[in-house]
Formats: C-alpha cells, sequence, structure tokens
C-alpha cells in the first residue's frame, strides 16, 4: 500500500476506568506498522494517559503506560498535549512519562484539520 | 463518495450502533459506498448471533446482517477486541467476518472520510 495518510488518534479518557486507551494504542502501533504519518493527541482526562508513577497493582488491572515509551521505536514521535487540558489538572510536562509537544486549545483545533483521518477514542 | 465507518459500542446499551446503521443506509440510498464497517471496543458485541432482543423491539445484530446481504457490506470484527468479549466464529452473526486491525487501518487508507460512532 503506497498511500500515506495523516492518522491523527485523539485521546480523551483516562487510563483504566474503560478500555478505549489500552485499545487505542493497539490501533496506533498497527497504523504505524503500515507506515502511516501517526500522530497522538491528548486532551481532557486523556492527560493521565501519560501521567508518571502509574501504579495498577491495587485495581488488578495490567499497567500499560509503558507502551508510550516505546513509542518511539515505532517512529511515533508526534504526541500533543493540550496546555489547557493539563494546565486544568494542575499538572505539568515534568509529571508526564514521555516527551510531548504542548500546544494550546486553538493550535491543537487546526493541527486536526490538517488530518486525513481523526481517530477519537 | 467512500465511507468506511467505525463502531465503538455495543448494541441496545449505546446509541453508536444504531446512528451507524441509518447512516450507511441512507447513505447507500443516495447512492454511495460503504467500503467497511469495522467493530471495534464493546463494538464487538454487535456481532453476536446469540442476541435475543424482546420481539417489540429492533434487531440491530440481524439487521447488521441484512445489509450486508442485501448491498454487499463488509462487516469486520476486530480479533482482539473480540476475543476479549467471547466473540468467535462459532456465535458469530452471518455477514460478519473476525479480522485484525489491519482492516481498521485499511479502511481509513481507502475511504474518503472515516466516520467513527461511539464515545
Amino acid at each position: 500500500m503506497s498511500d500515506i495518510k495523516k492518522f491523527m488518534f485523539v485521546n480523551r479518557k483516562a487510563p483504566y476506568g474503560t478500555i478505549y486507551a489500552l485499545e487505542s494504542l493497539e490501533v496506533v502501533l498497527i497504523t504505524a506498522a503500515f507506515d502511516q504519518d501517526v500522530s497522538l493527541a491528548f486532551l481532557d482526562d486523556g492527560i493521565y494517559q501519560l501521567r508518571k508513577g502509574q501504579q495498577t497493582k491495587g485495581i488488578e488491572t495490567k499497567n500499560f503506560s509503558p507502551t508510550y515509551r516505546a513509542l518511539d521505536g515505532y517512529d511515533i514521535e508526534k504526541l500533543y498535549v493540550e496546555k489547557e487540558s493539563l494546565e486544568a489538572r494542575g499538572l505539568s510536562e515534568d509529571d508526564l512519562l514521555v516527551d510531548v509537544i504542548v500546544l494550546p486549545r486553538a493550535e491543537m483545533g487546526e493541527l486536526m484539520d490538517q488530518q486525513d483521518v481523526v481517530l477519537s477514542f | 463518495m467512500k465511507f468506511g465507518i467505525v463502531i465503538n459500542e455495543g448494541p441496545y446499551q449505546h446509541q453508536a450502533s444504531d446512528s451507524a446503521y441509518l447512516f450507511c443506509k441512507a447513505a447507500l440510498e443516495k447512492g454511495h459506498e460503504i467500503f467497511r464497517v469495522f467493530f471495534y471496543h464493546d463494538g464487538v458485541n454487535n456481532a453476536s448471533r446469540l442476541t435475543e432482543p424482546p420481539q417489540d423491539d429492533r434487531n440491530i445484530v440481524a439487521r447488521w446482517s441484512k445489509l450486508a446481504e442485501e448491498h454487499k457490506v463488509d462487516l469486520v470484527v476486530c480479533v482482539a477486541a473480540a476475543l476479549r468479549r467471547g466473540i468467535k466464529d462459532e456465535n458469530l452473526a452471518p455477514g460478519f467476518r473476525i479480522s485484525g486491525l489491519g482492516q481498521l487501518v485499511e479502511a481509513g487508507i481507502q475511504a474518503d472520510r472515516l466516520v467513527t460512532f461511539g464515545d
């Protein structure tokens, strides 16, 4: 398949309350395997997916946060975090487990507008 | 126009599957093409042939099967999401097939628009 499209994955939900975040990551990895132009956006409670120091033993759920660190190995380097969502939760870039690009809401909207495919989980 | 459809929620609990079905029907009636419908997350439950709704309610699963038969719509259920939720070949409704996430990515590449139904 020679066509390359711009795929953006929009993550809006906290990591363990529902399965969306985990299954979103599965699509992200497959999309990268198809050599597509992949970027990830984190908004609202989706920010918590990138929070450092996740401990899931108490809820008997797999901690999948190390996968975000591995994205680099799949050439997925475009991780965008919405500034307003970060600030509303009292967090800063230092609280996140990977390097991200922080964008104000308006710029995030422009970026979404440039995509061919937007999948929101 | 060529549409790809993604359904992320189960039947009856959520309107996603109903809305997607009505969207597909309307699009086909207008002469558009539905390249594929991809069922993900709890959406895989739309493919269970064990579903038995009350007589006076719509049959969401059968409705998809009928659409597949009449319009040759490709109904694809994500294998990983399906196995987690007990959806297998032996309880798959007619017209559905189980395959990988690559089918979702391919739909994104091939379709003019990929439309998601779900939260």
